[in-house]
């Protein structure tokens, strides 16, 4: 590190100014889009969005997603882990296997799992082998409201368990050894270990984890329009068509800021309750 | 451990291995089988009706290779831009202490936090005033607002694992700063940087939000295949899938081995 008068400022100063522009300002555009009615300062687009017919559905069914999805992928990627420790030989195989999904979008995803769910698809042919439907039948309809979310929250547990995964697995890597093996030592069974030792120093992890996949699964909304299409309106989904077939951007933006203030108050909350003791920071 | 517990843990690895590969193999099938496949009952599970027929028509569904360039021509800008703009960026803040160092990372943090659809509303109105509207250029510009912070902070740590005493070794030798880092920093951090780039393309490659609300008939491959959900045959639809996954795919391998060091950055 050394001191270099204006050089470090010549060099962070383009990515500062394309920021600005493209980050900082739409940001306080968005929040005035939401909050204003001709020029004046209203509440008028949060009272159209709460009164539309599809809200209530949207807050709903976004909420089920993030709520059922994100410890389950929390539970599956911490096995994925454990299990991994022990995998001597292929590791990289499975690896990557394992991890392909990081790179794969929600619609991409949605389009992998309406090849499977569609009525006349692989899942319905599977049964069907079974003997446990007739013929083709329609899962993805608002006829059976349980069976979609069960569909999309299959589909975003195999698209982004994959993130929980790897930052898990980077964090269980950085642990010293020495921990485990005093508590096996001192007679502990493997799932003491687990719970009272690999857990809690697992801690940094699994906050940064839960953090950037919380609030990306309240961003999910092609998938839902994949599987579900207006059956299943979500709240970014809701703010795509209030911009996109209603061109309505006073309501697009009372959404998009509701989505943002609901990922940094889940944010806030993932900081204080899984608060890192200053000795554990990296 | 014991022949019972190695046949457990093996098979729970390759549940997990075919949980995560057996969806796309299905809708390869799907992509590859054309026409008939879609109302094909009951479906087949190996790739028995592909011919090469099939794959002509998978070859000549028009829309989406149009949608497919014009993905190409975004990511490849997103690409450049991230890089351009994030390499000096990560240089300051991996050799200098500054006053507004501080800062300057948690604008970049900031930029996690919040949604894509805060950024793309105003600025469709901004970009059709610009004529940036339904371009390549102007989608690529928004998917970098993403891809620059996290090229920023990568190259930092690229750029920090790298000794400052080689750097300086080949100033003593004659070297200008930029020299310096041209002939010696950059060759060191190459791999490191090839695999932040990849990672921008990928993320100008799937981002559906901004590219759907920015364009109209240049559309990105996820805007055109968002358009055309409810409309386009499915067959049409995996084809598109399939294509959207394949490059994630081939990037998860080519950065696999850096997997950690990109995530790990990332999100700290």
């Amino acid at each position: 590190m050394r001191r270099a008068g204006a050089l470090p400022y010549l060099l962070i100063l383009p990515s500062v100014l394309f920021l600005g522009v493209l980050f900082v300002v739409p940001l306080v555009q968005t929040a005035l889009l939401a909050f204003q009615q001709g020029g004046a300062w209203s509440l008028d687009d949060w009272h159209r969005m709460a009164e539309d017919l599809n809200f209530t559905d949207a807050v709903r069914n976004t909420f089920s997603v993030v709520l059922i999805v994100v410890p389950l992928q929390c539970a599956l990627a911490l096995g994925m882990t454990m299990l991994l420790r022990h995998v001597r030989h292929g590791r990289d195989l499975i690896l990557w296997v394992w991890s392909i999904p990081l790179g794969i979008s929600d619609l991409a995803a949605g389009l992998v799992w309406l090849a499977l769910l569609t009525d006349q698809g692989w899942l319905n042919t599977l049964l069907f082998k079974a003997g446990l439907i007739s013929g083709p039948q329609a899962w993805l309809t608002y006829e059976t409201p349980m069976v979609l979310l069960a569909g999309i929250i299959v589909a975003e547990l195999w698209r982004a368990t994959a993130i929980v995964f790897v930052i898990l697995l980077a964090g269980v890597q950085l642990l010293p050894k020495e921990y485990e093996e005093a508590a096996e030592v001192f007679g502990a069974s493997p799932w003491q270990r687990f719970w009272r030792v690999t857990l809690p120093l697992l801690r940094p992890s699994l906050q940064t984890a839960l953090i950037l996949r919380t609030v990306l699964a309240f961003e999910m909304f092609a998938m839902a329009l994949a599987l579900g299409g207006r059956n299943f309106p979500v709240m970014v989904s809701e703010a795509f068509n209030w911009q996109y077939g209603s061109q309505d951007y006073g309501v697009a933006a009372s959404y998009a800021v509701l989505v943002m203030a609901i990922s940094v108050a889940a944010t806030l909350v993932y900081l204080v309750a899984l608060r890192v003791p200053a000795e554990q920071r990296a | 451990m014991t022949p019972w517990k190695h046949g457990l843990l093996w098979s729970a690895v390759a549940v997990l291995c075919a949980w995560t590969l057996v969806p796309i193999y299905l809708l390869a099938l799907g992509a590859f089988g054309g026409r008939a496949i879609v109302s094909e009952w009951p479906k087949p599970f190996l790739p028995v009706g592909l011919s090469l027929d099939t794959l002509g028509a998978f070859l000549a569904i028009d829309g989406v290779w149009q949608a497919t360039w014009v993905s190409v021509q975004a990511a490849g800008i997103c690409m450049v831009l991230a890089l351009l703009l994030g390499m000096p960026a990560g240089y300051a803040l991996a050799r200098f202490r500054f006053a507004g160092a501080g800062s300057y990372r948690l604008l970049i943090l900031m930029t996690r936090a919040f949604p894509v659809a805060i950024l793309a509303l105003p600025l469709t109105v901004s970009f059709i005033r610009l004529g940036l509207y339904d371009t390549p250029f102007g989608v690529a510009l928004l998917h970098a607002v993403l891809a620059v912070p996290f090229a920023t902070l990568v190259c930092a740590s690229l750029f920090q694992g790298i000794p400052a005493e080689l750097e300086e070794a080949a100033w003593v030798f004659g070297c200008s700063r930029l020299t310096g880092f041209l002939r010696v920093v950059l060759p060191l951090a190459l791999p490191g940087i090839a695999a932040a780039s990849i990672f921008a393309f990928v993320l100008s490659w799937n981002e559906v939000f901004a590219a759907s609300v920015l364009t109209v008939r240049h559309r990105t491959l996820t805007a055109y295949l968002l358009s055309v959900l409810s409309e386009s045959p499915l067959h049409v639809q995996f084809a598109g899938g399939l294509i959207l996954i394949v490059p994630s795919v081939i990037f998860i391998f080519l950065v696999r081995r850096r997997l950690f060091a990109m995530w790990g950055i990332g999100n700290r």
